[in-house]
């Protein structure tokens, strides 16, 4: 690891100073960030402590029903919250389903929207990689590439976005309260981050010195909190990346499907919002057709990056399965193995719902 | 530049002066404490074998800067015994034969430890199995591991069922 400053502030305004110098990096619990220093792929001069700043770790609830939470919560803290979990059952699921009990006891909230992309390339830093080292090339294009982009991904990168957390939170409309040198301003998690196109490189739409402070989920969110769920399909049961991830949020009324939340991870280089999938299943009985139709309309412009062309279809039966889940009720309690596809339902007969 | 730190280590308030902020937990416990229960196994967060509780939870002290945790209060595996007296968790890797190299286990004991705090497991083995997944055994003596926290785990609900008789 390269030697480094390290600084560690008790204003925002002293951390956003120090941070908006080139080569500084902030730095939070540092699951991901040490990672990456260890193995020279992230190389800061000045690390940024905001662990330290006042006010971040708190879980507040708004007048209009939504909760904002402070970008220093923990992951587990806010997973293990009990009116979270009850208002957000897809988002506290997501949550549990990533990496091990350990890592969510330190992750942050604010880190894991920026946590770097898994791909293998990008952490080697013997192979060419245009995210770590811009216009150096990209030997993942022609290379192990199966776990890589179905969507969204450019000639210059077929990285994917690893978090769990971001599917729920781009599905439910969630916004990023950002402090940066011009002040205050919310961006929804949608798009804070970028595709790569030929700029890999440039992750988010976040500037030199911008800190995420907190996250805030709409009250209405609450809405799909009895149909809302995540599923994630990874190459063994627990503690790892998903292969492809989807929640699916539903408001049912008198049995017609009323509004329709769906998004994808581990196939995109961003939390991937399926919106035209979405309006396939406004007004619509809740029915595998249904499902069926909304998983074909989210993967409709899907194109393999290389050995990955099962992903898509593999993306298509996560989400129906997702929307089944949804449609049969959210567990009354967390699965003892969040967002399996292998679990069981508590509510219902699984029999009944994957019938058809 | 030079940083102190003062920690609490085993209940003992330990000061220690740091030449490098590069400095994880793990290495200074091992290192400079000379406390070398506390295993470094990938060193990258992905084997258990590092974890420590730091102020009641389980973490992996390989991924965290010592610097960042001044003031922080440790428990490690040499901590959790009084005396000659076994931690209940160690005793029952003991009776269920939860270890066979023993590398792993002083990280699998800690984090057995802070799955029983946390209170999420229960009685449950497949929540257990779920909840120790961040401790990786190369030997395979993960149904001991499960046995050995289920028996803890039940004594305890046994003992809380006598308090409240």
């Amino acid at each position: 690891m390269k030697t480094f400053d390290y600084v560690r502030p008790t204003t925002i305004s002293d951390a956003i100073a120090a941070a908006a110098e080139p080569g500084a990096a902030y730095l939070a619990s540092g699951t991901n960030l040490l990672d990456l220093m260890k193995g020279g792929v992230s190389r800061p001069h000045r690390l940024v402590d905001v662990t330290r700043l006042p006010g971040l770790d708190r879980i507040e609830h708004l007048p209009d029903g939504g909760v904002r939470i402070g970008a220093l919560v923990r992951n587990a803290d806010l997973a293990h919250d009990p009116d979270f979990a009850k208002s957000y059952p897809a988002v506290a699921e997501a949550l549990l389903s990533g990496a091990s009990a350990q890592l969510r006891n330190a992750a942050t909230v604010g880190g894991n929207l920026l946590q770097r992309t898994r791909c293998g390339y990008f952490y080697d830093v013997a192979s060419a990689c245009n995210k770590r080292e811009p216009g150096a090339g990209c030997d993942a294009r022609n290379g192990e590439n199966r776990l890589h982009a179905v969507l969204g991904w450019s000639e210059a990168c077929i990285a994917t976005h690893p978090s769990d957390f971001c599917v729920p939170l781009v599905a439910l409309d969630a916004v990023a309260e950002i402090e940066g040198r011009t002040g205050r301003r919310e961006v929804a998690i949608e798009a804070l981050h970028r595709l790569p196109g030929d700029t890999p490189e440039q992750e988010s739409v976040l500037e030199p010195g911008d800190l995420i402070v907190a996250l805030r989920l709409p009250g209405e969110a609450r809405m799909f909190s009895t149909h809302a769920r995540y599923l994630k399909v990874r190459e063994r049961t627990s503690y790892a990346f998903a292969i492809v991830s989807a929640t699916a949020a539903l408001r049912i009324e008198q049995g017609t499907i009323r509004d329709a939340r769906l998004a994808l991870g581990g196939v995109a280089p961003k939390p991937w919002r399926a919106h035209q999938a979405e309006q396939t299943l406004a007004g619509s009985s809740p029915t595998p057709a249904a499902f069926r139709r909304a998983a074909e309309a989210a993967l409709v412009d899907a194109k393999p990056s290389g050995d990955n062309r099962f992903k898509i279809e593999l993306a298509q039966r996560i989400l129906v399965r997702a929307l089944t889940l949804a449609a049969a009720g959210t567990p009354e309690r967390m699965p003892a193995l969040p967002a399996s596809p292998f679990s069981s339902v508590s509510r219902s007969d699984p029999g009944e719902i994957y019938e058809a | 530049m030079n940083f102190s730190i003062s920690l609490t280590v085993n209940g003992v308030r330990r000061d220690v002066e740091l030449e490098d902020p590069r400095v994880t937990l793990l290495d200074l416990l091992r290192e400079r404490l000379h406390l070398t229960g506390t295993k470094k196994g990938c060193d990258r967060g992905q084997c258990g074998a590092c974890t420590v509780l730091v102020d009641g939870r389980r973490i992996n002290s390989c991924l965290a800067l010592a610097v960042s945790h001044d003031g922080a209060d440790i428990l490690t595996i040499e901590g959790v015994a009084r005396g000659d007296q076994l931690h209940p968790v160690q005793a029952a890797f003991i009776a269920h034969d939860g270890f066979q190299c023993g590398f792993c286990t002083p990280g699998q004991i800690m984090s057995a430890i802070g799955l029983i705090g946390e209170g999420q497991a229960g009685d449950d083995p497949e929540r257990v199995r779920e909840g120790m997944s961040g401790n990786l055994c190369r030997c395979g003596a993960y149904s001991g591991i499960t046995d050995a926290v289920l028996d803890v785990q039940k004594g305890l609900v046994e003992a809380d069922r006598r308090r409240s008789a």
